[in-house]
């Protein structure tokens, strides 16, 4: 079972660390992370995707609990949310790739940022199932590099 | 006024009322040292080994329940603290260790004596710090004790750089502290308290699983209250050992692998078992799917993550052992019952499953049996409670089934990591802590050999403990396994080559003497208890005697291979 778990976590050194020794130490397994300050500089907010049983998931969200540098613990389970990933993709273009790319660009809402003379870097954002949808139908064209990023999550309302 | 770092940290240590550390000195952690010379507060216990320090701390944390301190270089000495904390952890013992570290400006450079030490005990201390600046020291101490010492205690590591030991900042020591992601919860939730009462007042079967949590929350009188109130059986894990008088007849001593018969009985039969203070310990349990068939679980625990681990609870409360039962205990007095009457069934199946096994070994007369040791030293010291402290291997068990405990923190031993070499050590620290009594060391010839170097340590320090090495020229636990379950190869467990220990102790100028025959052993541990420094005792037993009864790794508990 695929389980979505936010940290807010002390923005220091060793912290990250602290949590993925605490993931390898048990036999957990991190499938995505993303970490970045919040809007106050003393916190990170960490989202990290794993997966695992019941018990599993309860023992993960109790363990993180227990570390004196992670201040809170948010899991999505059974509450509506939203999550996002963003991903780079390097796109090799030539005359006969251009407008098809461009228009599967403009299909799933996504943006060219840069632009050479035989290349495209698109950007594109949304739930995992878009991103892997709109690397499906890139990869006959041509892709060059990629760069995805960990989902962020965040409930809705309140 | 300002002060430098060392001198901060040795006035942050007195306010937390520090009194005794235990280490090794190194460059560099040389200005803490040079500090602790100058003033008379603190006393420092030279050990001779830096793991020999940390156990050290642990045996004056277990035995009091106070935060054991250590100081220790950086480096190797470091490295070498790093069983003990592990030990500590998996225990749950109180201890702060000091380590000395490179300067600032040299942090990774790969300096002479450095070792990232916080990123090595990160996954063995309950939290460790790198203190990166003098003004931040004395509210790192205040936090380390704090952390050490509250909710489920734990090991907390400081690393000092020398710079930070050198430099001088105001000294303002906090009254208080917080710390936004650690709140531990001493109180349970009232209405699961009172489900809680309500269950074990309705049970026909109950069973009380008292860990090592009960003695370090200091839950014990309210355990007893709460058996004898209700008529409920008890056994304690190896850790609880001392939670509960084993001379009460409620007492079915300790379960598990090499558990009383009637313990692992019990539980097979329970219908409620009440586990606190407790973690349902692989040892314990045994074969998980078979443990505890028939009952509901209570589990009161301070550590949330302790619950359904390994066994899936049905009514956990979270918070401190005594808080919970303090606040349950009156609950009781709501049900008008006659539990003596009550319980006539579950006591009477409990006797008699109290004499189908008991504990038992076969003596010859002239061999001397390990257990017989233990007996005859219970009967010569059962009047003045000593600390019994035991290393690692057959003679833990042999303690554990043998010796009655009947008081808290009388029982010192290794339980969750088991590292060999724990006991000596451990109990030069329970004797610093506790000077007017009686600390004896049982241990095996193996774990003693990997801490004698602390001999040193207890003529120094004045510290009379009684070392009783239980020697059959083997390491023992090892060589019963490989005797059961491996065709009697006995693959690298023979070691009876090994020095004189008598003339070992003797060379420190310790009293020591031998004992070979049975009919010996009561005069020998008489005078080992009159001696009034340390006495070492090398008991030859017979070579071949196995831990029993005992449950193979990973079956039921109720499958016991018994005597």
């Amino acid at each position: 079972m695929e389980y979505i778990v936010s940290l807010l976590v002390e923005n220091k050194a060793g912290v990250l660390c602290r949590i993925a020794n605490l993931f390898s130490g048990r036999g957990y397994n991190i499938e995505m992370l993303n970490v970045a300050p919040t809007m106050d500089p003393s916190l990170s907010r960490m989202t990290i995707v794993t997966s695992g049983d019941e018990r599993v998931l309860e023992q993960i969200n109790k363990q993180l609990n227990k570390l004196i540098d992670v201040v809170k613990v948010v899991e999505y389970r059974g509450r509506p949310y939203v999550e996002r990933e963003m991903a780079l993709i390097k796109m090799h273009t030539d005359a006969s790739t251009r407008a098809e790319v461009l228009r599967i660009v403009d299909i799933f809402r996504a943006n060219v940022v840069s632009v050479a003379r035989d290349s495209y870097v698109i950007e594109v954002t949304g739930d995992s199932g878009k991103i892997n949808a709109i690397l499906n139908l890139l990869e006959p064209l041509g892709i060059k590099e990629l760069a995805r990023t960990g989902k962020v999550a965040m409930t809705r309302g309140g | 006024m300002k002060l430098n770092g060392a001198k901060i940290l040795l006035e942050s240590l007195k306010r937390e009322g520090v009194k005794h550390i235990f280490g090794i000195p190194g460059g560099a952690i040389i200005n803490v040292f040079d500090e602790l010379y100058k003033q008379k507060d603190l006393k420092f216990i030279l050990t001779r080994r830096e793991d020999g320090a940390t156990f050290a701390a642990e045996g004056y944390a277990r035995s009091t329940g106070k935060v054991g301190v250590a100081f220790v270089t950086s480096g190797p000495a470091a490295t070498n603290t790093v069983t003990g904390i592990t030990n500590a952890y998996m225990d749950s013992v109180p201890i702060v260790v000091f380590t000395g570290q490179v300067p600032t400006n040299l942090i990774g450079n790969d300096a002479f004596q450095e070792a990232d030490i916080t990123g090595i005990t990160r996954p063995c201390t309950k939290h460790n710090f790198l203190v990166k600046r003098v003004e931040d020291l004395a509210e790192t101490v205040k936090k380390a004790f704090y952390i050490a010492s509250t909710g489920r205690p734990g090991p907390v590591l400081v690393d000092l750089p020398k710079d930070v030991q050198t430099d001088e900042a105001e000294f303002n020591y906090p009254e208080s502290v917080s710390i936004r992601g650690y709140n531990p919860t001493f109180h349970g939730n009232p209405r699961q308290i009172r489900k809680v009462a309500r269950i074990i007042a309705e049970a026909k079967k109950p069973l009380l699983y008292v860990g090592g949590g009960v003695i370090s929350s200091g839950a014990h009188k309210e355990v007893y209250t709460l058996a004898k109130k209700l008529c409920i059986p008890v056994f304690t894990t190896l850790m609880g050992i001392g939670a509960f008088p084993e001379t009460d007849e409620l007492s079915l001593g300790m379960a598990g692998m090499h558990g009383t018969y009637r313990a692992n009985m019990a539980i097979q039969h329970c219908d409620l078992l009440i586990s606190i203070g407790a973690r349902f310990d692989d040892r314990v349990t045994g074969k998980l799917s078979d443990f505890a068939p028939h009952a509901s679980i209570v589990h009161i625990d301070i550590d949330p993550a302790s619950i359904s681990k390994n066994v899936k609870v049905d009514y956990p409360i979270v918070g401190d052992a005594k808080c919970v039962l303090q606040e349950m205990l009156p609950l009781f007095d709501e049900y008008e019952k006659d539990w003596k009457e009550i319980r006539k069934p579950w006591l009477e199946m409990i006797e008699n499953w109290k004499n189908e096994h008991k504990l038992a070994y076969v003596r010859d007369g002239k061999t001397i049996k390990p257990q017989y040791v233990l007996e005859k030293l219970y009967q010569l010291t059962k009047d003045i409670y000593p600390i019994i402290v035991s290393d690692v291997g057959q003679h833990q068990m042999w303690v554990a089934q043998f010796y009655t405990f009947t008081r808290p923190r009388t029982h010192l031993s290794a339980g969750g990591l088991g590292p060999m070499g724990f006991g000596f050590p451990a109990a030069l620290g329970a004797q610093v802590a506790n000077p007017d009594r009686m600390v004896i060391n049982i241990t095996g010839d193996g774990s003693f050999q990997m801490s004698m170097q602390e001999l040193a340590t207890a003529v120094e320090s004045r510290l009379p403990v009684k070392v009783v090495i239980l020697n059959n020229g083997f390491l023992g636990m090892v060589r019963q396994w490989q005797q059961l379950f491996f065709g009697r190869r006995y693959s690298g467990t023979d070691i009876s080559v090994q020095p004189d220990f008598v003339r070992l102790a003797g060379s420190y100028g310790i009293d020591a003497f031998r004992l070979e025959e049975e009919k010996d052993v009561e005069e020998g541990l008489r005078k080992m208890l009159d001696c009034s420094g340390p006495c070492v005792v090398d008991v030859r037993i017979s070579r071949e005697e196995n831990v029993y009864p005992m449950v193979p790794a990973g079956a039921p508990i109720t499958h016991m291979l018994l005597v």
